[in-house]
C-alpha cells in the first residue's frame, strides 16, 4: 500500500519534471512547419514519379506509365483488398512488386525501401480527394 | 450482315480450337451495301510498341502481342481484303525497332496499309517509316469506299523543330502518354489541304472511311486522346453521307457518333490503357455512347489487348472484337438509330460489373 503511493507520487514527480524540462508544445506548430512536411511529402511524390516513369526500375525498360499514365488504374483508395488472383488480401504495396517483378521483368521492393515509400506517395497524390473504399474490387 | 458476321465468328471459334485451343481475339470490321455481294471486310491491328531492350532482346510481352495478332488474322477466312496497322509499331522510333516489327509483320498474307503513330515518328519524323512503309498520308479506292490515311499525329512546328537539344529526347517526350512537357496532336495545315482537294475528286454519296492514329474528336487533352484540329476535320467530312473515323492510339474500346461521322477506336495488341475518366484529376469528354471494356486484369498478359476484324457494310463499318480472355464484343452501326452501339451491352441494364471504371 506504502509502495504504491510512493511508486504514484514518484510517476507524478517524473511526469511534472518532463513537462518543465520540454521546451516545445507538442500540440502547437507553426504554418512554416507545415509546409515543410508538406515539402518533405512532395519530395517523395517527386522521387516516385521519377521511379515510375524510369526504364530502370525494372530489368527490360518498361516503366510503370507505360500502362498506368498518371497513376490511373492503381485504386489506392481500395486496399488493403482480397486480390482474387493472389487469394487473399494484400496491401498496395505488394501489387507494384508484382508489377516489379512480371510487366518490369524487375526484382521486388521491400516494404520498407524509400523507393517503395515514394512509389505510393505518388500513386496516392494522383489520387487525392477520392474516398477510402477499402477492399472495394 | 449479321449472316456475315456469323459465319466469320463461327469460323474463326473453329479455327481457335483447332490452331490455338483458345478463343480468337479480333476486332472484325464489316462494311455493307445494299447488294451484300459487294460487302467486304478487312482486318486492323494497331498499337504493337514493339520496345527494344538491348541488341536484339526487345520486350517479350509486346512481341507475343504482335505476333498472335498477325498468326491469327493470317487463320480468317473468308480471307479480309487487306489488313490495317493503325500506328505505334515502335516504342521509341528506332531503327531496329521498326525493322524488327516489319519483320513480324511480313509474315501477313495480305497486302498492308501503315498508319504514322507518334512512337514511329518522333525520333525521325517518320523518315525511316516511310523507307519501309511509304508516304504518311495518302488515300486509295476499295469496291467503292474511299478510304484515306492521315498522319494525324503531327504538332506545332516549335514543338518539333525549337524545343528539344536532340532528336532522341524529343522521342522520349512524346513517348510518355502523361508526360506534361508533350504537345497536342493535330493534321495540320500542309494535310488538311491535301485531304481538301483529295475529297474534292470524290461523289458525296461515296461512303468514305478514315483511318488516324489519334481519336479525330477531343477527349482528353493530357493524354493526347485528341486532335487539335478534329473540328476542322470533321467540317471537311460533313458533306458526305456515310463517313466512319477508325483510329488506334487509346488502347481500349470507344465509339461515337458526331453528325453524319461515325468514330471507333481499335484495341492496342501490346497493353490496354485506362479510360481518361479514371484520373481523377482530369476533365475528359469520354463519349456517353461508350459502354467501355472490360477492366483489364493484369495476371492475364494479353487481357484488354486484341486487333479488330471489320465489315464494311451499307457503307458503315461494324467491328467485332472477339477479345483475348474475355467476352467478345461487336459494335455495329445501327441504321434505325444512325450511331454505332453495342451489340448486347449498349442498354444501361445490361451493362455488367467489369465495364464499371473507377
Amino acid at each position: 500500500m506504502l509502495n504504491s503511493k510512493l511508486q504514484k507520487i514518484a510517476l507524478a514527480v517524473g511526469i511534472i519534471g518532463l513537462l518543465i524540462t520540454q521546451n516545445a508544445y507538442a500540440d502547437e506548430f507553426t504554418a512554416a512547419e507545415t509546409e515543410r512536411w508538406q515539402q518533405q511529402f512532395m519530395d517523395s511524390v517527386k522521387q516516385g514519379r521519377e521511379l515510375w516513369t524510369s526504364p530502370t526500375l525494372g530489368s527490360n525498360g518498361v516503366v510503370c506509365a507505360q500502362c498506368h499514365p498518371n497513376a490511373a488504374n492503381t485504386h489506392p483508395e481500395t486496399y488493403p483488398k482480397f486480390q482474387k488472383q493472389i487469394g487473399k488480401v494484400i496491401p498496395l504495396w505488394e501489387m507494384i512488386n508484382w508489377c516489379l517483378r512480371n510487366p518490369l521483368e524487375g526484382r521486388p521492393l521491400a516494404a520498407d525501401d524509400p523507393k517503395m515509400i515514394a512509389i505510393q506517395a505518388y500513386v496516392t497524390h494522383e489520387r487525392r480527394g477520392v474516398k477510402l473504399e477499402p477492399g472495394k474490387h | 450482315m449479321t449472316t456475315i458476321n456469323n459465319s466469320r465468328r463461327n469460323f474463326i471459334k473453329t479455327g481457335g480450337v483447332l490452331a490455338l485451343g483458345t478463343t480468337l481475339p479480333i476486332s472484325l470490321v464489316e462494311l455493307a451495301f445494299a447488294d451484300a455481294t459487294e460487302n467486304f471486310t478487312f482486318a486492323y491491328i494497331s498499337d504493337a510498341h514493339i520496345q527494344q531492350i538491348k541488341g536484339t532482346h526487345f520486350v517479350r510481352n509486346w512481341d507475343k502481342g504482335l505476333i498472335r495478332a498477325v498468326a491469327e488474322t493470317n487463320l480468317l477466312t473468308p480471307k479480309p481484303d487487306f489488313v490495317i496497322f493503325g500506328g505505334d509499331l515502335a516504342q521509341l522510333g528506332s531503327k531496329p525497332e521498326l525493322d524488327h516489327g516489319a519483320e513480324m509483320l511480313s509474315a501477313l498474307s495480305h497486302k498492308v496499309y501503315h498508319v504514322m503513330g507518334e512512337h514511329d515518328y518522333y525520333l525521325d519524323l517518320g523518315e525511316y517509316w516511310e523507307k519501309l512503309f511509304g508516304p504518311q498520308f495518302y488515300s486509295f479506292d476499295h469496291k467503292g469506299v474511299h478510304f484515306v490515311v492521315l498522319n494525324s499525329i503531327r504538332t506545332y512546328d516549335d514543338w518539333t523543330y525549337k524545343r528539344w537539344p536532340t532528336a532522341e529526347q524529343r522521342m522520349l517526350e512524346m513517348a510518355g502518354l502523361d508526360n506534361p512537357n508533350g504537345s497536342p496532336f493535330m493534321v495540320g495545315d500542309e494535310q488538311r489541304k491535301w485531304l481538301k482537294a483529295d475529297l474534292d475528286k470524290v461523289a458525296k454519296s461515296t461512303p468514305i472511311v478514315v483511318f488516324s492514329h489519334s481519336p479525330l474528336q477531343k477527349i482528353y487533352k493530357g493524354w493526347n486522346f485528341w486532335t487539335e484540329d478534329a473540328e476542322q476535320i470533321q467540317a471537311l467530312l460533313k458533306p458526305f453521307s456515310k463517313v466512319s473515323v477508325i483510329y488506334g492510339h487509346v488502347h481500349q474500346i470507344q465509339y461515337n457518333q458526331i453528325g453524319n461521322i461515325s468514330f471507333n477506336s481499335v484495341m492496342a495488341t501490346a497493353w490496354p490503357w485506362p479510360y481518361p475518366s479514371t484520373y481523377a484529376q482530369a476533365e475528359q469528354y469520354l463519349p456517353k455512347l461508350t459502354v467501355p471494356m472490360n477492366r483489364a486484369d493484369p495476371f492475364f498478359e494479353r487481357d484488354a489487348t486484341g486487333w479488330q476484324f471489320i465489315n464494311v457494310a451499307n457503307g458503315h463499318v461494324d467491328l467485332n472484337f472477339t477479345l483475348y480472355n474475355n467476352s467478345e464484343r461487336a459494335v455495329r452501326f445501327n441504321a434505325k438509330t444512325k450511331r454505332p452501339e453495342d451489340s448486347a451491352y449498349q442498354a444501361d441494364t445490361s451493362r455488367i460489373p467489369p465495364q464499371s471504371h473507377y
